[in-house]
């Protein structure tokens, strides 16, 4: 129909990559002018409403109130892509230094859950689809059903009173750990978080397997197949999978996108030190540098997910990977 | 019972039957017949008579919701539906295979050519590609290994059509069931694909059970016929002897609606429709539209019995020969000085940067009806719109009595928009399903004048009764009615506004041939007595003596060809005429006969 | 009467939502009229376990449970409730406007949703309470932009889809107003994914204002409400594990109902949409449908 131009592929890549680009500068826009350009704010709100006009002054010029509004910003996003995001008004550490081991709690946090809750939920999926309507398939899909309609922090709380407090007492229902020691060094304080994200993410990545399988295994080219006498295994793993597994990677990808907000409640529930807990602490504390910064972090990766989530489903299809 | 001797048969069905999982309800009643070697029988029915479903019953297969409910499937011996389930993939692949309706979604878009061929080998054949590369060869794709590289999608239909094919020959198995595997091509490609298995089956002594509802198709490939109505072989014999001495009421009301280009008359339509599984009378399901029917039809279902060596019928009234045929549309010549009703001059188009209508000019005397035919993607469609206004991006000049027409709808007097009236292709999607049929028709003339309640009231039952239709049908919603019932409310909407022309988009091509017959004969009824000029779109060029005087075929975004009926059909001009013409299928194909395993 | 019986669900699953739903949403409106206790006033040690007169305990400073949990909760439903509306409200009309009218408005607003969806949710909502406080009436604005773009994306798709059948065109060409299209045959053919839509919106709303409040960023102390409850008492699970235990149970209720629910609704309401017929000749396998009832 349309002419054919040339490597539509890599220009589709640019696009979504621009575009990415875009939103994280919109999003850059939004934090600064939310925090900063806003009058006044940032500095009463940090020193209250009896400052003396005089401690006004001085955190202005510190936060570069005093100058025209694209200079602060100038300054901040420079600060910011430099890895200098500046200090903490609260104690004056460095923001980075304050953040980077929070980011990496975070990230061995949502590393175990994908490590352990992706392939149990494919697994749930393409068994629920080839014995379809049949016992585990009614269970599961009940099960998953109820967890994707409970909120985060519900399902945190429930399994804190399972397994913590009430009914057995095998875990410990919060997640301390001294500063300077790796959270990898108590593996016990992760089994909770790490079990709550499982299972936040189970129902939406079950869902979708199952749903794609089921109709892939109904699809006219299925039917072909079996009526070409292939066996079952050949059928589901070689002729339905591929096909059916392009658009859960997509999920896949958006609902570790999705963890980007799902973190800070869950890390809250069990006071786990990562990100998530730190903006809410920072948030509390009027910590504005490290809002900022936290919150700059959080988009960017849930901006960068959804670019890695469209390019995946393009790559894991033939039709549109080989089109032109 | 069945034809052929048993004793040289490769298949055999015996009572074969299949019914409603958790239910008695029948879609196909128990059925019998065989096949020998090398010989194609054709399955046809219109839908809803469960021939796909008999098809996939030969495979030991059958559609969610259906069960397998009785009888035998002998292939060389063995009973399929008594092959334990773990083991009928393994053991079936050798006795029969499968060709499917629509090969678009019968390869797996995932996998490559090469790979799907492959996997057609129980063992994998020894000389590797070679071995693929003669199967694309028998089924006349270039041989060529980026063929064998290349994903379904970078495939025309034909092409993936001729694969799909490949693949079930690929074992040389004794039986093939093809259901419908030309629908959707053009006639060229079906032609050709058509040639394709002809070929194949005789060359490898394949068997087959061809399921198409085209007669004419059938009549050029089949060696014998099999006519199912309601889940019911109701007629089974050689396809000449079926096709042009007919025995049951049904297969002679059946051909007589298939607009055939060889035959000068009007197509006939059956009224009524056929009766769902579970509202299947007692006797035989055809006796409610049959004129002959007795008092002994309907009490129980005739058997099927010989009538003549090889030629089956079920029916207790057997005839022979064709009805007296329908005189041709009579063509009511306007004076040759009229002013056109309808003039189009010079008109291009584009469809984004893609132009699809490269000046074409014609006009619509009154009161007549002119055909507009070509193949898909000829511009026919964007033709119907552009004068309906439905289609903006255009050049040129159209005239309706006159006077020109603006590019919009919208910027038109209500007066025009009134005298033109559209009807779609889709009676599925033309009426909005949150409204009943009455209010639908009945905002057709609130769009141009506003009636008392009561006055509409009638007006819409007025139109109701022109097209046949209850008057009840008024309070009833879209999906209440059958397709062809809506295509009947579609041209009631179109008339009650009093226009001077109409322009029919395919308005058939979504309905079964008998409803079609019974729509085109309406229409050509109505444009006599409203005196309409028509305009009336198809594709399908056997269709156009039933009902126009005057035929413009178009190609590539031109007017090629301009002429009366009969010049075009009997002395066409241009070559890409006569090619449509030559590809067509037709009723009349020599009969052909069975020259491999016959006797 | 019939009005109601056509509503009310015709699935197990659909009865189940519906009685969930309907249970919570009464304990949360009669709550405040049969509370035993004032939810605010100091009754006994903190902490306590269930008593004949404290049905289910206190709390941390010592305040009737039951008494708490029966006016915690029409707070939680209001704002949803509005927040929906006002969200769905905006994306239909955005959706359905950009659906029709297609073109250059649709491509810019299509591209301003994709922007607004590229933004972490819970994190915009953080941020912009970050500064401006925890106010209500932020809270219920700032979900309900997080629903718009949302709601706009699937109300133009349904658009789309519906603008493309022939009896939309056909009242184009007999000269139909721009209005009367859009509200006679675009939107009743639409009601249907956005009823699913308002559903799992109300569900979402529910989870983001509980999330919230459990955080301290919504509903201030000392009011009563289910989401600030479960962080106000978390400390005290080992005591009196009820503060948490009966406002988790009833969040749980409450969006679990909902979720059975609006998938009732989607799996019915979705099928009675706008049918597609075979276009060509016997397209369709030859299979009849088993009869209705």
């Amino acid at each position: 129909m349309r002419p054919v131009r040339a490597h539509p592929l890599r220009r589709f890549i640019l696009r979504r990559l621009a575009l990415g680009v875009l939103t994280l500068f919109l999003v850059s826009v939004l934090v600064f002018a939310a925090t900063e350009a806003l009058p006044g704010n940032a500095a009463r709100a940090v020193l209250g409403r009896n400052a003396t006009p005089a401690a006004l002054a001085s955190l202005e010029t510190k936060l570069h109130l005093d100058r025209p509004v694209w200079v602060q910003y100038e300054l901040w996003l420079g600060g910011v892509l430099s890895g200098r995001p500046g200090r903490s008004l609260v104690n004056g550490e460095k923001v980075l230094a304050q953040v980077a081991p929070r980011i990496r709690n975070s990230a061995v946090l949502l590393t175990l859950a994908g490590l352990f809750g992706v392939p149990l939920a494919l697994l749930a999926g393409i068994v629920a689809a080839t014995r379809r309507d049949g016992a585990f398939d009614a269970s599961v899909s009940t099960i998953a059903l109820a967890l994707a309609a409970l909120p985060e922090f519900v399902v945190g709380i429930f399994l804190v009173i399972l397994l913590a407090t009430t009914v057995i007492h095998w875990l410990p229902p919060v997640s301390l750990v001294p500063p300077g020691t790796s959270v990898l060094a108590r593996p016990r304080i992760l089994v909770l978080p790490v079990l709550t994200l499982m299972l936040v993410i189970f129902p939406y990545i079950f869902r979708m397997m199952r749903g794609s399988m089921a109709e892939i295994l109904e699809s006219d080219y299925i039917e072909m197949a079996r009526l070409k006498g292939l066996g079952q295994r050949r059928l589901v793993m070689l002729h339905a999978l591929p096909n059916a597994i392009a658009p859960v990677i997509q999920v896949i990808a958006l609902t570790f996108a999705y963890l980007a907000g799902g973190v800070v409640l869950v890390e809250y529930v069990f006071a786990y030190p990562g990100i998530g807990q730190g903006l809410v602490e920072a948030i509390f504390a009027r910590d504005i540098p490290v809002i900022q910064f936290d919150v700059v972090v959080l988009a960017g990766f849930y901006v960068s997910l959804n670019i890695v989530a469209d390019l995946l489903a393009v790559l894991a299809t033939p039709r549109l990977r080989t089109a032109g | 019972m069945t034809g052929t001797s048993p004793g040289n048969a490769v298949l055999e069905a015996v009572d074969l039957s299949v019914a409603i999982v958790g239910t008695t309800i029948t879609v196909v009643e128990p059925t019998s017949f065989s096949l020998a070697p090398g010989e194609i029988l054709g399955l046809v029915g219109e839908s809803g008579s469960g021939k796909t479903t008999l098809g996939l019953a030969l495979l030991a297969h059958h559609r969610r919701g259906l069960r397998l409910s009785g009888g035998r499937v002998l292939i060389r011996g063995q009973d399929l539906l008594r092959i334990p389930p773990d083991q009928l993939p393994a053991r079936r692949r050798g006795l029969i295979r499968y060709v499917p309706q629509n090969p678009g979604t019968a390869l797996n878009p995932g996998l490559r050519i090469g790979t799907q061929l492959a996997e057609c080998f129980a063992t994998p054949p020894a000389n590797g590609n070679d071995h693929l590369l003669a199967l694309l060869e028998d089924v006349k794709l270039p041989p060529t290994p980026a063929l064998l590289r290349a994903y379904p999608h970078q495939l025309s239909g034909g092409q993936q059509q001729r694969v799909a094919i490949a693949m079930a020959f690929a074992e040389r198995p004794p039986v093939i069931v093809m259901d419908e595997p030309t629908t959707g091509l053009d006639v060229t490609t079906q032609a050709h694909v058509l040639q394709t298995v002809r070929q194949l089956c005789a060359r490898h002594a394949v068997a087959a059970l061809y399921v198409s509802h085209d007669l004419a198709v059938v009549a050029t490939l089949a060696h014998r016929v099999a006519v199912m109505y309601a889940g019911r072989v109701v007629e089974l014999g050689p396809t000449g002897r079926v096709l042009h001495q007919p025995a049951h009421p049904y297969t002679r009301a059946l051909i007589e609606a298939v607009p055939d280009l060889d035959r000068r008359t009007a197509v006939a339509g059956i009224a009524g429709q056929a009766p769902e599984p579970a509202r299947r009378p007692a006797g035989c399901a055809f006796a409610p539209r049959c004129a002959l029917a007795l008092d002994a039809c309907r009490a129980e279902p005739p058997a099927l019995a010989a009538i003549d060596t090889d030629h089956l019928v079920a029916c207790l009234r057997p005839t022979s020969g064709r009805s007296a045929p329908a005189p041709p549309s009579s063509s009511p010549v306007p004076g040759a000085s009229a002013l056109p009703a309808l003039e189009v001059r010079n008109i291009s188009a584009r469809h984004g940067a893609t132009v699809v209508l490269h000046g074409a000019s014609f006009s619509v005397s009154p009161q007549t009806c002119v055909a507009l035919v070509g193949e898909s993607g000829s511009g026919k469609t964007t033709l119907g719109q552009i004068i309906a206004g439905l289609h903006h991006d255009w050049d040129g000049d159209i005239l309706l009595g006159g006077a020109p027409l603006a590019h919009r709808s919208a910027q038109r007097s209500a007066a025009q928009r009134c005298h033109i009236q559209y009807i779609f292709q889709n009676p599925y999607s033309s009426f909005n399903p949150r409204r009943r049929i009455g209010e639908s028709i009945a905002m057709a003339v609130r769009a141009f004048e506003s009636p008392s309640a009561s006055d509409l009231r009638r007006r819409v039952a007025e139109a109701l009764d022109m097209v046949a239709l209850p008057r009840e049908a008024a309070s009833r919603y879209p999906h209440q009615l059958s397709g062809g019932q809506r295509q009947r409310a579609a041209i009631a909407r179109a008339l009650i506004t009093g226009p001077k022309l109409l322009i029919c988009d395919e308005i058939t091509s979504a309905l079964d041939v008998s409803v079609q017959a019974v729509i085109v004969r309406l229409l050509a009824r109505l444009q006599q007595e409203h005196g309409l000029s028509l305009l009336f779109i198809t594709h399908n060029l056997a269709l156009v003596r039933s009902i126009a005087q005057h035929v413009l075929v178009m190609h590539g975004g031109r007017i090629i060809e301009s002429e009366p009926v009969d010049q075009v059909l009997d002395a066409p001009q241009q070559s890409q005429t006569r090619r449509l013409l030559a590809d067509a299928p037709r009723f009349s194909a020599a009969p052909v006969t069975l020259g491999v395993g016959d006797g | 009467m019939s009005r109601l019986a056509r509503w009310w669900p015709n699935t197990a699953t659909g009865t189940i939502g519906a009685i969930l739903v309907l249970l919570v949403v009464a304990i949360a409106l009669v709550g405040p009229f049969v509370a035993p206790h004032s939810p605010t006033s100091f009754v006994g040690a903190s902490f306590a376990p269930p008593t004949a007169a404290y049905p289910l305990g206190t709390d941390a400073l010592g305040r009737d449970v039951l008494s708490r949990v029966l006016w915690g909760g029409y707070r939680i439903l209001g704002l949803a409730g509005i927040a929906t509306a006002l969200g769905v409200l905006t994306g239909a009309v955005i959706g359905v406007i950009a659906g029709y009218v297609g073109g250059l408005i649709d491509e810019i607003v299509m591209r301003l949703v994709d922007v607004a969806m590229a933004f972490p949710q819970i994190i915009l909502v953080l941020l912009f309470i970050s500064i401006i406080g925890a106010k209500l009436w932020l809270l219920t604005v700032m979900v309900a932009a997080v629903h718009a773009p949302q709601v706009a994306r699937v109300a133009r798709a349904a658009t789309l889809r519906v603008a493309r059948e022939d009896f939309v065109r056909f009242a184009e060409a007999i000269g139909t107003p721009f209005r009367r299209i859009v509200a006679r045959e675009l939107l009743p053919n639409i009601v249907a994914p956005l009823m699913v839509e308002c559903g799992l919106r109300f569900a979402y709303s529910i989870s983001l204002i509980a999330g919230l409040n459990f955080l301290g960023f919504g509903v201030q102390p000392p009011a009563a409400d289910w989401g600030l409850m479960i962080n106000e008492n978390r400390i005290g699970l080992m005591g009196n594990p009820w503060p948490v235990l009966a406002p988790v149970l009833l969040i749980a209720v409450l969006t679990i109902g909902m979720n059975l629910l609006t998938d009732t609704l989607a799996r019915t309401e979705l099928g009675h949409g706008i049918e597609t017929g075979p276009v060509t000749t016997n397209a369709t396998p030859d299979i009849p449908e088993p009869e209705r009832s």
